[in-house]
């Protein structure tokens, strides 16, 4: 219930602070507004227990973008650009794209089979916030205290469910191992000799090599021109 | 009964203890909101609480290396109130907003520093299983909630439609954007040697005295430390860094057209942030809240497994006592190293601008990224000339043990203190 509650309140604040980015005029404003959307994002992604993903985005886009927008407000305007104000033109080009995005969203999240992936999601109340420390040694005493091979095997079968719910949520080990191919959510039942998936790594890298090109081009293209040279050596 | 991930919740404590109540579904909610309130409100007791502490500690400092005597008068000798008197005589200011600045951006910036500054606490563990969220990549969260206190001194500089207070934001804005580089950099060289993004994890793996701290793992992590010190006390831009509010040049950078409870947020963040790096480092460096010392070690452990039955089911009462004065612990050792940060200020003199970015981008990037590579290279370089992956200590082997979440600290100790032996 109180997630349900915390999730409305942080929707709601996703889709108002989009919307007000849109609706106002003013550059640094905006820039206010998208903290507030996309921090209301990264919030939504730490109730689906999504840490790992939540900091990610509060470190790349409210943390690295905004600041990034902000600083290249603060070096470009002067005045009157503070104001933005949209043609007609852009205003129908604008709607345009966001309607063909929408309408690609919408297309997406149609297509997905949900009733496979809610079967695959933690029945609801297994949030690893609630962590039953007593169960747990509650079995642990059980465990100690099996006589039989059955019993022991039950308790520790009972013991690693308690453990598997902890794990909910908990999803670095999972990436990282992803990465190098070792997808713990479907690879390890295959049949041996089949091959590992290819893992994240190499595109990772290549994403992040282009970034770095990226950046160093656009430092080149906005650096400080020096005019030519007026004689041989003499360097102005 | 302290597992390194899973402790006895304060939300399950206080459902165990209204479990007498009835009606289990209202006992949850009532229990998760209790426990919502004691964890915020301790919260906002150590982010609120120790600025005081800290701002005082400075004033006093400065006053003995400058040859004075510090604040004297307002409660007693020592000054001990001067905070209070101080912050009585902020919140009385009369609240100004300059007719050319952005008003509503004006009034949220300092908010969004004092936020970003107070999220940082939510995730950060101050005993064992003591932490208001836990989270398993908690240090990689605490390095994203830190950078965004300098979105609130951006937009508080932008729009104050102050050209001083504008040039404070846009230093800031370079500095920190630099800086965050070769602090991940560092930070990432602990959390490699503990194979963990989980901050409770790699304290744990630092029990078992001083040759255990990760500051002592290799050469590159000792260096690491002085680098990561270096690039925290810029990232919360304190002298010799703080260009952002140099007040010989920019009056007061940023914060100049702040005035009465605005400008003591700022403050609060500022003092705030610094506990919070601090506290990172010995976290990460420093061996966490244990003292390093073995015999009061071997006293916490004991305490942690001694378990008198208490009328709350699951509650460990040992493990309470021993937590507190772990606290107590941590809290001691990132003050030490707040007032290093503070003995740093009174003691250097201000870098230029160009010299700051030099500093970061010309040497602590480039240091940075060599100690990471000599840190992930070591323990091939031990392991194959001395036939184990680390030079004193337990080799970092029982990793897994600690990685496995149900492994009860003690047993860790014990096994740790086995190995050693």
């Amino acid at each position: 219930m109180t997630e349900q509650l915390l999730f409305w309140v942080f929707a709601i604040l996703t889709c108002g602070g989009a919307v007000a980015v849109v609706a106002t005029q003013n550059v640094v404003r905006m820039a206010f507004w998208l903290v507030v959307s996309l921090g209301s994002v990264a919030a939504l992604f730490f109730l689906l227990h999504a840490d790992f993903l939540g900091a990610a985005q509060l470190l790349i886009y409210v943390g690295g973008t905004v600041v990034l927008l902000v600083f290249g407000v603060m070096l470009t305007a002067s005045g009157h650009t503070i104001k933005v104000q949209a043609s007609p033109a852009e205003v129908m080009l604008g709607s345009g794209v966001g309607l063909v995005l929408l309408f690609v969203l919408l297309f997406g999240i149609n297509s997905v089979d949900w009733a496979d992936v809610s079967a695959r999601i933690p029945a609801a109340g297994d949030s690893p916030a609630v962590v039953d420390e007593t169960q747990d040694r509650h079995l642990r005493e059980q465990l100690a205290s099996a006589t039989t091979p059955e019993e022991k095997a039950a308790a520790e079968e009972a013991i690693q469910a308690v453990h598997a719910r902890r794990q909910a949520g908990r999803t670095v080990r999972q990436l990282g191992l992803s990465f190098y191919g070792l997808r713990p959510d479907r690879d390890l039942n295959q049949p041996a000799g089949q091959s590992l998936a290819a893992g994240y790594l190499l595109p990772f890298e290549i994403i992040s090599i282009h970034l770095l090109v990226v950046l160093i081009g656009a430092a080149y293209l906005a650096r400080a021109k020096r005019r030519a040279t007026s004689g041989p050596g003499v360097d102005l | 009964m302290n597992g390194p991930l899973a402790v006895l919740t304060l939300e399950n404590f206080l459902s165990n203890l209204l479990k007498f109540a009835g009606n289990s579904e209202t006992v949850a909610l009532i229990a998760f909101l209790l426990a919502a309130v004691i964890h915020a409100s301790l919260l906002l007791g150590l982010f609120g609480g120790l600025p005081v502490f800290y701002i005082w500690l400075e004033r006093k400092v400065a006053g003995r290396i400058q040859d004075r005597l510090g604040p004297t008068r307002v409660g007693g000798k020592f000054g001990w109130l001067q905070t209070i008197a101080d912050g009585i005589k902020l919140i009385q200011k009369e609240d100004l907003i300059p007719r050319d600045a952005d008003s509503v951006v004006f009034r949220m910036a300092p908010y969004l520093a004092g936020i970003a500054s107070f999220a940082a606490f939510m995730v950060l563990p101050v005993a064992d299983g003591w932490i208001g969220v836990a989270a398993e990549c908690g240090a990689f969260l605490i390095l994203a909630l830190m950078s965004l206190e300098v979105l609130g001194i951006i937009l508080a500089g932008y729009s104050s439609g102050s050209k001083w207070a504008l040039f404070g934001a846009m230093r800031e804005a370079a500095q920190m954007v630099s800086y965050e580089i070769p602090m991940a950099i560092c930070a990432l060289i602990p959390l490699l040697i503990a194979g963990s993004l989980n901050l409770q994890v790699v304290s744990q793996m630092q029990t078992g005295g001083v040759w255990n701290w990760f500051i002592f793992h290799d050469p590159f992590a000792f260096l690491a430390f002085f680098c990561y010190f270096t690039t925290a006390t810029a990232s919360v831009k304190r002298a010799p860094f703080d260009l952002a509010e140099a007040e010989s040049e920019l009056v007061a950078g940023f914060h100049t057209e702040y005035s009465g409870f605005r400008w003591s947020i700022f403050f609060l963040a500022e003092y705030a942030s610094m506990f919070a790096v601090s506290g990172i480092a010995v976290l990460l460096f420093l061996g966490g809240w244990e003292t390093g010392i073995v015999i009061p070690e071997a006293v916490f452990g004991g305490l942690r497994s001694w378990m008198p039955n208490t009328p709350v089911a699951g509650f460990n009462l040992g493990g309470y006592v021993a937590n507190l004065l772990a606290a107590h612990v941590f809290v001691i050792k990132a003050s030490l190293l707040v007032t290093l940060q503070i003995w740093v200020r009174w003691t250097l003199p201000r870098l230029r601008i160009d010299q700051v970015m030099t500093t970061c981008l010309k040497y602590l990037v480039p240091i940075s990224c060599f100690l990471f590579l000599g840190a992930v290279f070591w323990p091939l370089i031990v392991t194959s000339a001395k036939g184990r992956p680390v030079l004193f200590g337990p080799p970092v082997k029982s990793v897994a043990s600690v990685a496995t979440p149900s492994a009860p600290s003690s047993t860790i100790a014990q096994n740790r203190s086995e190995v050693v032996r």
